[in-house]
């Protein structure tokens, strides 16, 4: 292709000050039905956001007016500071998408359908980088299979790679590892972790939370198209979660001892267990040296610290009751 | 080091050439189905009307049967070639999800409506010159105007390539995509003069079938090659230039919008 098929219009100046992700009152709606309403929503570079909700949330309609692949009703979204409607060429050529569902093309070849993809995206096939991507996903020994031949894991892989041939500055995961066995999803996670450590920001939906509050900096938790909460993550699981203190007492106890209300206490079993609630914020040694005060003779004790889990269940819950 | 491209190294038209490569290899692909099948339904006509019923029947004085026959079936090749390829490769798409692909890349609606009308062009002007080549064994055409036949065999082809997008956006499954084919366009081409001029028809039926879009299309293309047809030439290219505009203006509204393509 010369050089005179390059266009100034084409060209894509990106501001390290832009928003990777920039979302601005965005609502969608399917048949009278709002699957997202108002959202706002603010993804810096470089970031590894996590995008969570239970199903029908609203996350893949998100993710398909960001891609292009769903209509905007209303609002705005934009990239880098391009918007993905007016400025939809550029915009797509900084996006790459890992779909949930599998897509494939059954007339062709892994290697030929990353080539053809990168032309799709109009760069010209950068030979040490699909190789690097090739042998990154365990792709060499299936290179001249067609698509149909490639077992779920393998389909998953090639997805990725074709959502980064033309080296995008977004990458997009819409539940990535669905239907993967453990320890391909590992090495995935890896090979994401080290892409974002280039550069690359991460926007990701997974069902797998624990996933999620291992790599996500910031979370956003979405039910019935809203937003019910978007902080970092640590923030998140340390306002809403709670931590419990389990203690194995020397002699049963017969009521819950004065001045350990504050604490949600209760008594298990034959009286010789007592469970706690601590607040994130209190130590457990203050409260070892409290129950000491009240000579309780403790045998032994654990902490259980509540998981990300937990509070998407929470305030999923909530909104529901709500 | 950063893993972004050096910025402007983006091609413009990079996307359209791909699509449209990936387009033709796809038909390529399955060259059984898609070029051989339709060469030899071609060539059974051929023999059926140039080589048997031929000799016995006189529709178009000066001219064998052969002779009146062969351009329709040519085009009759043309059309149908390239609706299916257009229709068949957009509608696999929409229904396997694969179209996603293309929906989230910068391939502008222009450059996806030119990709897969030319390779649909391709497809409908190889079946169509091989149906020719075949002809050549059972009858001899003038080719009066050969310029003016293959502007209108490449009309023909851009608006049946058109006519397949939209087939394939609006239809829902393969039922409603195959009665384009078998309630629409066959019964359209049957009846649009390939087998027999319009004008040994009683009235009304001659006055009807110029209400028929394809007997512009087979007339225009038959006139140029024989030097004579039911209407004149330059009636037909018009009307059949009108409807593949108007189609074509279909199309890249469909496609811009996103119509049944995007949710």
């Amino acid at each position: 292709m010369p050089a005179s098929c390059v266009t100034l219009l084409d060209r894509v100046i990106v501001s390290p000050m832009e928003k990777a992700l920039k979302i601005e009152n965005l609502h969608k709606s399917y048949a009278g039905v709002a699957a997202v309403k108002n959202l706002d929503l603010e993804i810096e570079q470089g970031e590894i956001f996590g995008l969570l909700g239970p199903n029908g949330a609203g996350k893949s309609t998100i993710i398909n007016m960001i891609s292009g692949v769903s209509v905007i009703d209303s609002g705005r979204i934009s990239a880098f500071g391009y918007d993905n409607r007016s400025q939809y060429r550029q915009t797509r050529r900084m996006l790459g998408v890992v779909h949930q569902e599998i897509v494939i093309d059954n007339f062709f070849t892994i290697e030929q359908a990353l080539k053809m993809h990168a032309g799709y995206y109009g760069v010209e096939d950068d030979e040490p980088w699909r190789n690097e991507l090739i042998d990154r996903l365990d792709l060499r020994p299936h290179l001249d299979k067609v698509m149909i031949k490639l077992s779920g894991g393998m389909k998953r892989r090639f997805m990725i790679a074709k959502a980064l041939i033309h080296r995008p500055r977004l990458l997009i995961l819409d539940e990535p590892t669905a239907g993967v066995d453990v320890e391909l999803r590992h090495g995935l996670w890896d090979f994401v972790r080290e892409i974002n450590q280039r550069g690359t920001t991460i926007l990701l939906t997974t069902h797998y939370l624990e996933e999620a509050e291992e790599m996500c900096g910031r979370i956003a938790i979405m039910n019935y198209g809203e937003l019910v909460a978007l902080e970092p993550t640590r923030d998140l699981v340390r306002r809403l979660s709670r931590r419990t203190l389990r203690l194995w007492l020397t002699r049963a106890l017969a009521a819950v001892p004065a001045g350990l209300d504050a604490y949600h206490p209760r008594i298990n079993g034959d009286g010789r267990q007592l469970v706690l609630c601590l607040p994130t914020e209190q130590g457990v040694g203050d409260l070892l040296h409290r129950l000491s005060e009240l000579h309780l003779g403790i045998d032994d004790f654990e902490t259980d610290q509540s998981h990300l889990e937990d509070v998407f269940l929470q305030l999923t819950r909530e909104d529901r009751k709500g | 080091m950063s893993q972004f491209r050096p910025q402007g190294e983006f091609k413009t038209w990079l996307p359209f050439v791909t699509l449209l490569r990936k387009e033709i290899l796809r038909f390529m692909r399955v060259a059984s189905q898609t070029l051989l099948t339709p060469i030899i339904t071609a060539s059974l006509y051929l023999f059926v009307f140039g080589a048997t019923l031929g000799e016995r029947i006189s529709v178009l004085e000066g001219f064998s049967y052969a002779q009146f026959v062969i351009p329709g079936l040519i085009l009759m090749g043309i059309i149908n070639n390239s609706f299916a390829n257009c229709s068949s490769s957009l509608f696999m798409s929409r229904y396997l999800g694969g179209i996603v692909d293309l929906l989230v890349t910068p391939v502008t609606p222009p450059q996806f409506i030119m990709a897969y009308t030319l390779a649909a062009m391709l497809r409908g002007l190889l079946v169509g010159a091989v149906t020719w080549m075949i002809s050549a064994l059972f009858a001899e055409l003038p080719w009066v105007w050969p310029g003016l036949a293959v502007l209108m065999a490449m009309l023909a082809s851009i608006l049946f390539a058109q006519f397949g997008l939209i087939a394939a956006i609006f239809a829902k499954n393969f039922d409603t995509l195959s009665m384009y084919t078998n309630f629409l366009i066959l019964p359209l081409v049957y009846l649009g003069g390939v087998f027999y001029p319009i004008s040994i028809l009683p009235q009304p039926w001659s006055q009807l079938s110029q209400l028929n879009p394809l007997f512009y299309l087979i007339d225009g293309f038959r006139h140029a090659i024989l030097g004579v047809g039911d209407i004149s030439f330059a009636r037909a290219f018009g009307v059949s230039l009108l409807l593949a505009g108007g189609l074509f203006c279909w199309t890249a509204w469909l496609i811009g919008t996103g119509k049944r393509l995007r949710s």
